[in-house]
């Protein structure tokens, strides 16, 4: 196997694509986005629930697809409790420009967590869409809060 | 492990190995790992000839057919009805019956778009009353025109259900095909399944209440020997990527009275007897059909392929894409957790097979293998019905080609076992 191989699947990657966190949606008040990747079909719904100051408490989502979207699904979903809206749109902007760019830019553990372990991907141009579509759909639902 | 007995028909080793030497592509290497390329249902690869073909009528013989006077223009026009011709004899047909269009998807439309718009009282024209039939396990390409066909014109659009085992559901089928059908559309190899459509009782059930039959060949015809007569069908359509030949360019054929009774997609240049400020007279098939400049040189490396493929010989490839599609589906199914779509189908089949692996998804299975350069379709392989139909969005497909050995299909079965593995660890 591929070093490359091995960075894409890595054991935490796998583990949440086994074992999924914030997996269940919750409805509600929640702002939430349902996205497709056409290409696949693979779908993720991402619900964010903001607490009474308009911070984000929890993130919540369901979906199938690939190891690799529902593993980014769940991790992205460690990563916005306690966010401010405008502090999640920069994660997220941050998250894709490293996935877009290759491999040239690794993303920042200190603000995507373990989703860091995502680099791999970057080296991979078809499935980065994998590994954004539940990013794409928070991004899409901080939109529809306001 | 091989389960079918061997067919004397199929190519021998030596020949497949010389066979390979025909295709500059398959010598890639992917990760160090020699290529494996099992994705000829998405789009084949082109032998060396092929390629020359194109090139040498583009170096030495390139003009505008159908117009001009030159000398240049002649030798191209020349050319272009030879290929036609070509592909005439390899279908068993008449050389005024083939149409060239830019690939199956444009000949499908050309149908739809030309029946909608067939003169009142004409034999193609539809209205509400009338039915459109496809069947479940079409290929996007043979479905939408055809839902779309039954929307402009006011028809009902139906289908015939695929069964559990994955094959068309006849059981009904005087229900499905009745005296209100006018058009049944059907693949003849599905793209997703490989299994062959029992294409002699769908068109006597079509035939005998009036309606024409359309089959998709694009995955029969690089596959299995064609004969229109034989199959007995009305129009029928091909692409020429997954044929061995060039993007765009693809046929299509039709009997020659139903041709001549429908009207022109497409308008334009070279379609034309007499243009007035008020009105066009059309020519006669196939050039009624052929509006505006053509794929010549594509036509030409088309027809070329054609030519290779018939040096060959089409029952020996089918013979030996047989035995390996049988032995692939065989070892596939026997590793615990693969589910191979319409193994026991009980209808024949090709070299082609779907599956899908508890608990893995077709893209991670897929890009596991990618990584040991075998190449794989993940997806639903624009078959979305299809795959709803067994519950999945996508599957993994292997599909093999005349120049696809045993090891590829053991390294593939390996491969997809060691996935199982990988995956299945955490």
């Amino acid at each position: 196997m591929t070093s490359e191989l091995e960075q894409l699947y890595q054991e935490v990657i796998l583990d949440h694509s086994k074992r999924p966190h914030g997996r269940g949606l919750l409805g509600g008040t929640a702002a939430s986005s349902h996205q497709v990747n056409t290409t696949c079909g693979d779908e993720v719904t991402f619900e964010l629930h903001l607490d009474a100051d308009g911070r984000i408490a929890d993130g919540r989502w369901e979906g199938h697809g690939c190891a690799i979207s529902q593993a980014s699904a769940s991790l992205l979903s460690v990563v916005v409790p306690g966010l401010e809206p405008a502090e999640l749109r920069e994660r997220i902007d941050g998250f894709r420009t490293a996935l877009r760019s290759r491999g040239a830019i690794v993303p920042d553990e200190d603000l995507v967590g373990d989703a860091a372990a995502l680099a791999g991907v970057a080296r991979y141009p078809a499935r980065v869409k994998c590994a954004m579509l539940a990013w794409v759909a928070a991004e899409d639902a901080l939109v529809k809060a306001g | 492990m091989t389960l079918t007995a061997p067919d004397p028909r199929a190519l021998a080793d030596d020949e497949i190995a010389a066979l390979r030497r025909d295709f500059p592509i398959l010598a890639t290497e992917v990760n160090g790992h020699p290529l494996a390329y099992l994705d000829t249902a998405a789009t084949s690869q082109r032998p060396e000839v092929v390629m020359d073909a194109e090139r040498e009528f583009v170096e030495t013989q390139n003009a505008a057919v159908h117009r001009g006077a030159h000398w240049l223009a002649g030798l191209a026009t020349e050319r272009f009805e030879d290929a036609r011709e070509s592909i005439a004899s390899f279908l068993g047909a008449a050389t005024d019956e083939v149409v060239w269009t830019s690939g199956a998807t444009a000949a499908a439309n050309l149908l739809a778009y030309a029946m909608g718009d067939a003169a009142p009282g004409s034999r193609f024209a539809l209205g509400p009353g009338d039915e459109i039939v496809a069947t479940e396990a079409e290929h996007h390409a043979n479905l939408i025109p055809w839902q779309e066909l039954a929307r402009r014109t006011g028809a009902t659009f139906r289908y015939i259900p695929v069964d559990d085992r994955g094959a068309l559901d006849l059981s009904r089928l005087d229900e499905v095909v009745t005296p209100r059908t006018r058009v049944l559309a059907v693949a003849h190899v599905s793209n997703v399944l490989g299994t062959i459509a029992p294409v002699a009782e769908l068109v006597a059930a079509a035939h005998r209440v009036g309606a024409v039959v359309v089959l998709d060949a694009c995955q029969s015809a690089p596959h299995l020997p064609i004969d229109v007569a034989t199959l007995g069908v009305d129009f029928l359509f091909f692409s020429g990527h997954k044929l061995h030949g060039p993007n765009g360019v693809g046929v299509l054929w039709g009997r020659r009275e139903l041709l001549a009774d429908l009207p022109p997609f497409l308008t334009g240049g070279s379609m034309i007897t007499t243009v007035t400020m008020e009105r066009a007279e059309f020519l006669a098939p196939p050039q009624r059909f052929e509006a505006g400049t053509q794929p010549v040189s594509q036509a030409i490396a088309l027809a070329s392929a054609v030519d290779y493929l018939r040096t060959v010989g089409m029952d020996r490839i089918a013979a030996h894409e047989h035995a390996l599609g049988a032995d692939m589906v065989a070892r596939l199914s026997a590793i615990d957790g693969v589910t191979v779509i319409a193994a026991e189908s009980g209808a024949p089949r090709t070299g082609i097979a779907a599956f899908t692996v508890d608990g893995i998804h077709a893209h991670d299975v897929g890009q596991f293998l990618d990584d040991r350069g075998i190449a794989v379709r993940v997806g639903h392989h624009c078959a979305q019905p299809l795959h709803r139909r067994f519950g999945v969005t996508a599957t993994t497909r292997a599909s093999v080609a005349l120049h696809t050995t045993r090891d590829e299909i053991d390294r593939l079965v390996a491969g997809v076992a060691d996935a199982v593995a990988f995956f299945g660890r955490a």
